[in-house]
């Protein structure tokens, strides 16, 4: 009886039938995908504190918050960081929307396609969109496909290679409104193809303003084919921002994520892999730095459903403040899994008294001849090094910077694109 | 240039220095020589400041500057420099950036512009071509694989880059070969000047062979309790510590 008289608490799931209405009237897209989705989404319970994979993950602030569907809105160009490389192709998406003034797309190589989601109906899109990523099981998976409209797709045929790097950018302009946007890629590779992608979320706004990006990726790769996927996540402060990247990998694939997130206020970063052929090979990186109350949730899972295949994973993360990381490393290596290696390490450098982390490897083997290892660890600036470098005539705080950036610049350097290097260099040195 | 007076510091809650009076002036090289556990490395900390080292009596002046008042960065400012006794490695930050920021930091404390790239690296490759430094060694990391040899020479070579007023050798020929200690010393001597004063402490006699000093003190039990000129080194050399020992027991208990 009591809650005839309290106005409801505003609730994220409740929310989305609003946003469901307002971008079935603005797009007609995807409509079947879109309504498998939304079923299912009601189904699906958003994850809670007793939701074992979100243990030391609180979701509570992201449910109360209002947000809407995000608005079509423009940014200039100079407002955007400068490409990836000079060759470079890119895609821009302001708000969840593709924003062709804002993209870089050239004379492709034959064999090549990458484009919008929304104006792109190839049948290798129908095959491949959402059958990646996991919309049965995942309620943020299954809300991002219940709002797709547009997104970015890259398909490169067999034996193709896209030599200049494509650059995605997902740019929000939040504004007072609290947008929802949902960023959506879709990354295709033939047999024997290759190519190199960097996807990147920004915020163009001030740090106050609080929003929402749900993120799915899907990467497949068929066998021997070849990618180099960086994904840079510098949202705002206020932003939240929960991402799953999904993998699967071919026979003798050769994959390669460097993750390097230094922004958000709540995040949640999943990347699932799994292998589906034998002799492929997974490096599997993560950089993440907060200072202030960010909250940062690394979470990986590799699923090694397929005999003599490696996965390699290093995942690093510098906690200033109150900031608090969480770091969950999954490993599952099936019966028939046999000469499996999987390398699983967890470095996290505390800079303050007050600043977290929880890190839990997780692995669960079934077959009796591979090879995994897993180590984390934790620490503060080591004061032998600090002493050193201030009698060397160097001040406390540009000696504590040197430090962190020399804990973190390996997965920095492993970046092959220059101009991403430098900029994350610069993030770092601040 | 250096006078310390009546100095005393814990470590650990344990009293390692006892009441040390010592002048250096510009142009002069001491050595400061003493057994285990007389104190020596304390003495180098208390001077370049390194924190856990408490100091709880007695003044240290450098130029007339109170030098325990100052951070350790400050000190290096002003011109102090130690050579540690166990070189730090620091992974994961080059020799070129680590002089680069040390140089550059100690210019700023002065007043003085930065060095832009081009001039830092004509400084850096002339020091290197004096002291023989390995021509790959702006692009390792600091320390990180170096031999014994290699760190101590390193230290040598960062000494010659910042260009102090007052050099403190802490033990840098300990764990080197005779080869080693050779170009260590060489280095040393080049950076010997009438303006500049440095202080070698060390354990053993053989160093001072190489580096002249103008005057050796021999430390016990957190004093010095005997100066003279270099000759007093090889006494002790010749005859150990022990007769000094002995000699600093039987007076205390006269």
């Amino acid at each position: 009886m009591k809650s005839m008289y309290t106005t409801a608490a505003p609730d994220l799931k409740a929310n989305t039938a609003k946003w469901f209405d307002l971008l079935d009237r603005q797009s007609g897209d995807f409509a079947s995908l879109r309504k498998q989705a939304r079923s299912r989404f009601r189904e699906l319970e958003l994850p809670t504190a007793r939701t074992e994979d979100w243990r030391f993950t609180n979701l509570a602030s992201l449910q109360k918050e209002s947000f809407s569907l995000a608005e079509k809105d423009a940014v200039q160009a100079e407002q955007l960081p400068p490409l990836a490389a000079p060759e470079a192709f890119r895609l821009t998406f302001v708000n969840g929307w593709f924003a062709p003034g804002l993209s870089r797309l050239g004379a492709l190589p034959t064999g090549v396609a990458l484009g919008s989601l929304a104006h792109h109906s190839a049948d290798a899109l129908s095959t491949h969109l959402n059958r990646i990523a996991d919309a049965q099981e995942h309620a943020f998976t299954a809300l991002n496909t219940s709002l797709l409209a547009d997104g970015a797709y890259l398909i490169v045929d067999a034996n193709k290679v896209l030599e200049a790097p494509l650059e995605i950018l997902f740019v929000t302009k939040p504004g007072a409104k609290k947008p929802v946007t949902s960023p959506r890629l879709l990354i295709v590779l033939g047999a024997n193809a290759q190519a190199t992608v960097v996807e990147r979320y920004l915020s163009l706004g001030a740090a106050d303003e609080s929003y929402f990006t749900n993120a799915v990726t899907e990467i497949a790769l068929a066998e021997s084919a070849l990618l180099d996927h960086v994904k840079l996540q510098q949202e705002s402060p206020s932003a939240y921002h929960i991402a799953n990247t999904q993998i699967a990998l071919a026979a003798k694939t050769h994959f390669t994520t460097n993750y390097i997130g230094f922004g958000g206020g709540l995040v949640r970063n999943e990347v699932r892999l799994r292998f589906d052929g034998q002799h492929a090979h997974a490096v599997v990186n993560g950089l993440y730095a907060g200072r202030g109350t960010q909250h940062l949730d690394n979470h990986t899972v590799i699923d090694h459903a397929q005999p003599n295949c490696q996965s390699h994973q290093v995942y690093k993360g510098i906690l200033d403040d109150q900031a608090h990381g969480v770091y969950n490393g999954k490993i599952f290596v099936r019966q028939d899994a046999q000469k499996t290696d999987a390398k699983q390490t967890n470095k996290v450098l505390l800079l303050s008294d007050q600043a977290t982390i929880n890190t839990k490897p997780q692995l669960e083997i079934f077959a009796d001849d591979v090879k995994c290892t897993h180590g984390a660890t934790v620490g503060q600036l080591d004061d032998a090094q600090m002493y050193y470098l201030q009698t060397r005539g160097i001040p406390k705080d540009e000696a504590e910077r040197i430090l962190t950036y020399a804990f973190a610049n390996d997965l920095v350097l492993r970046i092959k694109l220059q101009a991403i290097r430098d900029q994350m260099e610069s993030c770092l040195m601040r | 240039m250096l006078t310390i007076t009546n100095l005393h510091a814990k470590v650990e809650n344990k009293q390692i220095l006892r009441g040390i009076n010592l002048q250096v002036n510009a142009g002069e090289v001491h050595a400061i020589m003493g057994p285990n556990g007389s104190g020596k490395s304390t003495l180098a900390g208390v001077l370049a400041g390194r924190k856990t080292f408490d100091v709880t009596q007695g003044e240290v002046l450098f130029e007339g500057k109170n030098l325990l008042e100052l951070s350790p960065e400050a000190r290096a400012g002003e011109g102090v420099f130690l050579a540690f006794q166990y070189p730090v490695e620091i992974p994961g930050v080059t020799n070129n950036y680590f002089l680069r920021a040390a140089v550059n930091a100690k210019r700023k404390y002065l007043g003085q512009p930065e060095l832009d790239a081009a001039a830092f690296l004509r400084l850096v490759k002339e020091k290197m071509k004096v002291l023989h430094m390995p021509e790959d060694l702006l692009k390792r990391s600091v320390n990180e694989g170096f031999s014994g040899g290699e760190k101590k020479r390193n230290e040598i070579f960062q000494m010659a880059i910042l260009d102090p007023k007052l050099c403190v050798l802490d033990e840098t020929d300990s764990g080197l070969d005779i080869d080693a200690l050779k170009a260590v010393a060489e280095g040393v001597n080049l950076l010997r000047t009438k303006d500049r004063g440095v202080l070698v402490i060390t354990h053993y006699q053989r160093l001072l062979e190489h580096i002249i000093p103008d005057v050796v003190h021999v430390l016990y039990k957190g004093r010095i309790v005997m100066s003279g000129p270099k000759e007093l080194a090889l006494d002790l050399e010749t005859h150990g510590y022990d007769p000094i020992k002995m000699g600093f027991t039987e007076s205390a208990a006269v």
